[in-house]
């Protein structure tokens, strides 16, 4: 982020900006991206929105239950058009257990990705996380499936707009066969996607930043700028491995982990 | 096609492939052709590479994904044969410049069989237990035919576009692995440029393999102890050119890499 990491909206713009995201996500409704009306929005701007939503559920009594790192694949962001990777937060309402079912109508246009989950057994803040802190801070490793639901139309959006939109969280689903992170291979560790038992992506580890730790690092890297820490305990989900696959209403999914088992799910 | 016919198609291919000058489409130009024929063409082509001293070492099998399959508007692989002036070892220099013209690697894994396998009626469990062991692969295919204008009766009379190849150098019981869901990593000078897993060909290799001997011994011929079988791509196939390096990881079995001169 070239730009100077300062605020040029001021504080009550940002509230009503994350009502205006929070409630979208909340009554499933698409809006347009925010920097079209905000152009002068900075970086600080989009995660003090994004931090505002985040007070918002708390003070409704949500927990918040982990982090994800999205926009971790180069091909992804080129897609996206977006120079970096993002961080979103995830509240307690966004798990579904494994086997279970997500529900289509609570969701604009949801999106399906193959994960990774690390759970970490000590602190990790930035900045100056690297791969070794993270491999040595992290208690083990599971399968994860996230559901994306960008609310802005489309899928249409900036890096400021989707950092401001909880970086398009939505769902996920954990599960499968958890692992020391010393037996796994993270780099070449495969990741098989089946929608109504087509096989439709497959991938391996080194899909997301060369090295699925090194998404960990990063994020504990970002939220060091906001004097922020991953604390002991803190689950993480690491981006898609795989593309964004668009699923529809009565889509059953499995996704297969070398190593790690299987999640499997619908959504209904 | 009549004999001479298909033998004049696969002596021109053969000419192609010296002389690196590709060659129209036969599709284009004999809009009868059948799969059938072109099978017989290969093997006209295979014929004369036998002639000049080459050995027949393995077989590879190729459209095994479904993106490729739909682009070819085919519902099945196809396959070619290997000998032993297409194959190199870890490490060395693939003289792609001197002997292929537009060529593409993609990352495999490859069969080696301790058992005869001869279809039909053979299981995926058939192939697993004749396995010997399965290596890391890269196959580096080319067509004899224009700017790669390929339909399915031109790939299979290339001989299933083969090119050369390299095996890695570490060969795994193929009960230690995965097969379906072990993934590969594919660089491209130093850069990651494509990721997969065992399932993008035809849900697993084992498939692949399981088709090619059923699909062989409908014409009596068995895939042979020993032999070298390469089971279809795992990432979308990447044009290179003489100075690149690429190296391919695949989880739980190893790696390989190759310098193209």
């Amino acid at each position: 982020m070239a730009e100077a990491y300062e605020n040029k909206l001021t504080q009550s713009q940002i509230a009503e900006l994350a009502i205006h995201c929070e409630n979208a996500e909340l009554e499933a409704y698409e809006i347009t991206k925010i920097t079209d009306d905000f152009p002068q929005m900075t970086y600080k701007d989009a995660f003090d929105i994004q931090w505002e939503i985040r007070r918002r559920k708390e003070e409704r009594g949500n927990k918040i239950v982990g982090m994800k790192m999205g926009l971790t694949s180069w091909a992804k962001m080129a897609q996206m058009g977006v120079e970096q990777p993002c961080y979103g937060f995830l509240a307690d309402y966004f798990s579904v257990p494994e086997g279970g079912e997500f529900k289509f109508d609570e969701l604009i246009h949801p999106k399906i990705e193959a994960e990774l989950a690390f759970v970490l057994k000590d602190e990790l803040k930035g900045p100056g996380v690297h791969i070794g802190d993270v491999l040595r801070a992290t208690d083990f490793v599971m399968p994860a499936v996230e559901v994306i639901d960008s609310r802005y139309k489309d899928f249409k959006f900036d890096l400021k707009s989707v950092i401001a939109d909880n970086s398009s969280s939505s769902r996920f689903m954990t599960g499968g066969q958890m692992a020391d992170i010393a037996d796994l291979d993270l780099k070449n560790l495969g990741v098989v996607m089946e929608i109504n038992g087509e096989v439709v992506q497959t991938g391996a580890g080194a899909a997301v930043l060369g090295h699925p730790a090194a998404s960990v690092a990063m994020l504990a890297n970002m939220m060091g700028e906001r004097g922020e820490s991953l604390p002991a305990g803190t689950f993480i989900m690491i981006g898609a491995i795989t593309a964004a696959v668009q699923v529809n209403k009565g889509d059953a999914f499995t996704v297969r982990y070398q190593g790690l088992g299987t999640l499997s799910g619908k959504f209904a | 096609m009549d004999k001479q016919l298909i033998q004049q198609c696969g002596d021109e291919l053969y000419t192609a492939m010296l002389e690196r000058t590709p060659v129209r489409p036969l599709t284009e130009r004999f809009s009868d052709i059948t799969i059938e024929d072109a099978y017989n063409i290969s093997l006209r082509m295979l014929e004369r590479r036998i002639e000049s001293g080459e050995k027949i070492i393995g077989k590879k099998i190729g459209l095994t994904s479904k993106a490729v399959q739909n682009m070819l508007g085919v519902g099945q692989p196809d396959f070619g044969y290997l000998t032993d002036k297409m194959a190199f070892s870890q490490g060395e220099e693939m003289p792609i410049s001197e002997r292929l013209m537009q060529p593409k690697a993609e990352g495999e894994i490859a069969f080696i069989l301790k058992r005869d396998l001869m279809g039909p009626g053979i299981t995926a469990a058939d192939v697993l237990a004749a396995t010997d062991c399965v290596l890391p692969c890269f196959e580096v295919v080319d067509s004899r035919v224009e700017n790669w204008q390929i339909k399915i009766q031109d790939t299979v009379a290339d001989n299933a576009s083969c090119g050369l190849f390299v095996l890695g150098d570490r060969a795994v019981d193929p009960r230690k692995v995965d097969l379906a869901t072990c993934g590969m990593v594919v660089e491209k000078n130093g850069s990651i440029i494509s990721t997969g897993a065992g399932a993008a060909a035809l849900g697993s290799p084992v498939n692949c393999v399981t088709w090619l001997a059923n699909t062989l011994g409908e014409f009596g011929i068995p895939l042979k102890a020993g032999e070298v079988i390469l089971s279809g791509s795992l990432v979308p196939l990447e044009p290179v050119q003489a100075g690149d390096f690429m190296s391919v990881s695949i989880g739980g079995i190893g790696s390989a890499s190759v310098r193209f001169v």
